[in-house]
């Protein structure tokens, strides 16, 4: 599969040249259909969107494979017809030139067409813009800030009110260095995560410290730019209990690539311990505060 | 206008030799031939910025470059391929081509044309030796946002003023291709029967006259913030940092169009030349290029959809881009049915050319995905725009490029060049261009974030596959310079009309090589 999709492309084209053409159309097709077939059907996909997360993750997940079988339409109709035309109409076949250069009609209907197919496209993707946009009523509110190189989190409203911590990449240095041999979440793991309960409307309001960041979950279908001195926002609400990995996505300097973003959602009883074992930990670390004073 | 012609008649073929020649010239065709050699040494270096960024990306772990030195090579990688590379470069065919094929002795104003080139060096020796200067190049990204540009050191105040120099250069470039087009036709030839590379540098210079003012003036922003103490882009002093994306990107699109526009003209002269068939819906592709240009004046935000933007906002920017499909779709429909019973033949321009519809095509279906709000959020700042915007840029501003010089190497040097090496060339620029930016599509699907100098394990094998494509690909470009030189030094004689579809005045009218003088006495057309 690795080298079988570059070579469609290549391949496709040279229908021009020597091989036998309909072998070579077979061959292109079968290929496109593989990789088609593989980002359809298998959900955990090398050649696609990781496995969607959240309601709004899913749309997203059928709305790319919805146009990815809308191009591979368009895609065979045109280069059919040209590669068709690049096999027999050639000098070298003998092939007259015809002079026909101009339809109105023909005009007309290849403008009409696709407008047709963009508003087929429009209309799903209008309907999951406004329910990305909906961050009202949420169940619990976090606030994720975006520093030089790492993220905070201020737990706002809902159940963990009040808890508030820093989160860091936890590949140890030696790793990107070459000096260990890398593990399985290399610069994907952070020393403490975004823990958040299943099922529950989550909004993150996000602002940045320093630089632009943006704070990117995949399997959940969030990404927002993190800017500083204004504040944006987004929700989700995720399906599953399991951890979700993601990374800054603005470019913000020398570490952008070494500050990412890990979420874990846990079923509702395990939330409410953590949360009761966070707002514990707070306390003996506020009395120490207290008492130092 | 009389005072310029007057000008040409006084001279012969008589010009200062050496050095002298190329500095003091007002020729068309010499400035046209520096600024080809300006941008093809531009290429060369970006394309040395590139292999550094992929042999770092080679596999995970930091090998090469230091994070630090690895956002400089991308953000001049960025800035010297768009600037200094395929923007010079489509200014050089229309030196060269815009006289030739319109019937005009030269470009209107000869000498702004001499200070418009001597201007790039300048830049280009900004923006190379601000790697050198304390602190290094300009690390912000080609895009430059605010505050991370406004963190940089003298790097980023070089690439401002080196951005200041070119912005100049392509405004006086432009003015003077709108005056050549405009009062400089031969007689009967009425702007809807000029070549449709005339008309696509006509639309072109326009849009880079509108956009490139508004590029300065938000460097110049940058710049004052940096040093003078105001805060456009700093909300501490009551400025907006989006501000900056906003303005930069009512540049920036129109920008991709400037980028692309040429390329679809040099593309319509070379399809019906080689289809031996005239140009299929001469005027619509008028109509579409129009259309093209003025719809990239309001699609600036789909570069923004991350930002953070009303409903509604993100709803309007999503249909006006994806609006650009129909144009675009027009003007590849015409292309196949120039072809359609033609009578065609495949020298290396219309292998770039064909090859240069195809991959634009698979760029112009990732344009559309990337136009859909909800799958923007995915892939925005992903390798999945990477790939889309190479697809454009590469395979289509840069292989228009290559047809374009394959196919008028014959007119400006009056040699062939080996047809044989030219086919080589574009066949391993085909496989190794695929090789390398196919599988950056899946890279930014699985979630690959672009501008960053290591990755998780799980985008190894494609960020592997990706380098050595590269690498063949960059090689693949001393050949080109081989094809080109050894057809100056020692090519075959070219026939006087090499390709018999040909149908321009370039053609039609005059010897191979062009004469330095050409077009002293109009051309009639009919």
């Amino acid at each position: 599969m690795l080298i079988v999709v570059p070579e469609v492309c290549k391949i496709s084209n040279h229908v021009g040249g020597n091989m036998g053409s309909k072998s070579v159309v077979t061959w292109a097709g079968v290929s496109a259909f593989t990789l088609y077939s593989s980002m359809a059907v298998g959900q955990q996909s090398k050649y696609n969107f990781p496995e969607p997360q959240s309601v709004i993750a899913q749309d997203i997940y059928d709305q790319h494979i919805m146009l990815l079988w809308i191009c591979l339409v368009i895609f065979i109709a045109v280069f059919g017809v040209m590669f068709y035309s690049i096999l027999k109409h050639r000098k070298s076949l003998g092939y007259k030139a015809a002079n026909f250069h101009h339809s109105t009609t023909v005009e007309i209907v290849w403008t009409v067409i696709p407008c047709i197919i963009l508003i087929a496209m429009a209309y799903p993707a209008t309907k999951t813009v406004i329910a990305m946009k909906d961050t009202s009523s949420p169940d619990m509110t976090i606030k994720a800030t975006g520093y030089q190189w790492m993220w905070g989190y201020d737990y706002l409203q809902g159940e963990g009110e009040g808890i508030s911590f820093f989160s860091k990449l936890s590949t140890p240095r030696a790793q990107y260095e070459n000096k260990e041999p890398k593990g399985e979440h290399y610069l994907l793991e952070v020393d403490n995560r975004v823990v958040v309960p299943v099922g529950k409307k989550v909004r993150v309001i996000i602002t940045a410290n320093d630089v632009i960041h943006a704070w990117w979950v995949p399997a959940l279908g969030v990404k927002q730019d993190a800017i500083p001195g204004f504040i944006r926002d987004s929700w989700f609400t995720a399906d599953k209990a399991g951890i979700y990995r993601g990374q800054c996505a603005e470019l913000c300097g020398k570490d952008h690539g070494f500050m990412p973003i890990v979420v874990e959602v846990m079923e509702a009883d395990d939330y409410t311990q953590w949360v009761a074992a966070q707002q514990s930990a707070s306390a003996v670390k506020t009395s120490m505060h207290v008492e130092n004073k | 206008m009389a005072a310029v012609h007057g000008d040409a008649h006084g001279h012969d073929d008589h010009h200062p030799s050496g050095i002298m020649r190329w500095v003091t010239t007002t020729n068309h065709k010499d400035i046209g031939t520096m600024y080809l050699w300006f941008s093809f040494t531009m290429f060369l270096i970006g394309g040395f910025l590139a292999m550094g960024i992929r042999a770092e990306l080679y596999q995970p772990g930091i090998q090469i470059l230091e994070p630090e030195l690895f956002n400089q090579f991308t953000t001049l990688h960025g800035l010297i391929m768009v600037f200094g590379a395929i923007m010079p470069a489509f200014v050089g065919f229309a030196n060269w081509q815009v006289p030739l094929m319109i019937g005009a002795p030269d470009m209107a104003f000869a000498r702004m044309n001499n200070w418009s080139f001597w201007l790039l060096p300048v830049a280009g020796t900004l923006l190379v030796g601000s790697f050198f200067v304390p602190g290094g190049a300009a690390a912000g990204g080609w895009t430059f946002y605010p505050p991370l540009s406004t963190q940089g050191g003298l790097g980023v105040d070089l690439m401002i003023f080196a951005v200041h120099i070119l912005g100049a250069s392509s405004i006086m470039g432009s003015i003077n291709i709108i005056t050549t087009i405009l009062n400089m036709r031969a007689p009967g030839m009425t702007l809807m029967k000029m070549p449709m590379f005339v008309w696509t540098w006509l639309i072109t210079a326009y849009l880079l006259v509108l956009v490139m003012p508004v590029l300065a003036g938000v460097v110049t922003m940058l710049l004052t913030d940096r040093h003078f103490g105001t805060s456009f882009f700093n909300a501490a002093g009551g400025g907006d940092p989006v501000m900056f994306q906003h303005i930069f990107w009512f540049f920036g699109h129109p920008e991709v169009y400037i980028m692309i526009l040429p390329a679809f003209g040099i593309v319509s002269e070379i399809i019906p030349t080689f289809s031996r068939k005239p140009l299929f819906g001469y005027s619509s592709m008028v109509y579409a290029t129009a259309s093209i240009a003025i719809l990239s004046c309001v699609v600036w935000a789909h570069h923004m959809f991350t930002a953070g933007m009303p409903t509604v906002g993100q709803l309007f920017f999503m249909y006006a881009t994806m609006l650009i499909a129909v144009p675009t779709g027009v003007k590849v429909f015409n292309w196949t049915a120039t072809m359609w019973r033609g009578s065609m033949t495949f020298e290396t321009p219309m292998l770039f050319a064909i090859g240069f519809i195809f991959l634009f095509v698979i760029g112009g279906f990732s344009g559309v995905i990337c136009a859909i709000v909800p799958i923007d959020i995915q892939v925005q700042d992903t390798y999945y725009v990477i790939a889309h915007f190479h697809y454009v840029l590469v395979s289509g501003a840069l292989f228009s490029l290559f047809a374009g010089v394959y196919y008028w190497l014959p007119k400006w040097t009056g040699n062939m060049y080996s047809e044989t090496l030219g086919k080589w060339h574009f066949w391993l620029s085909m496989f190794f261009f695929n090789l390398t930016f196919f599988v950056q599509h899946f890279l930014g699907l699985a979630g690959m974030p672009r501008r960053i100098p290591d990755y998780n394990l799980q985008f190894a094998d494609f960020n592997m596959i990706s380098s050595i494509g590269a690498f063949g690909f960059g090689l693949t470009q001393l050949l080109f310079l081989y094809i080109v030189i050894s057809c100056i030094r020692s090519g075959e004689k070219s026939p006087e009309k090499p390709w018999e579809g040909a149908t321009t005045l370039e053609w039609t009218h005059l010897p191979c090589p062009a004469p330095y003088h050409s077009f002293e006495k109009p051309p009639i057309v009919k």
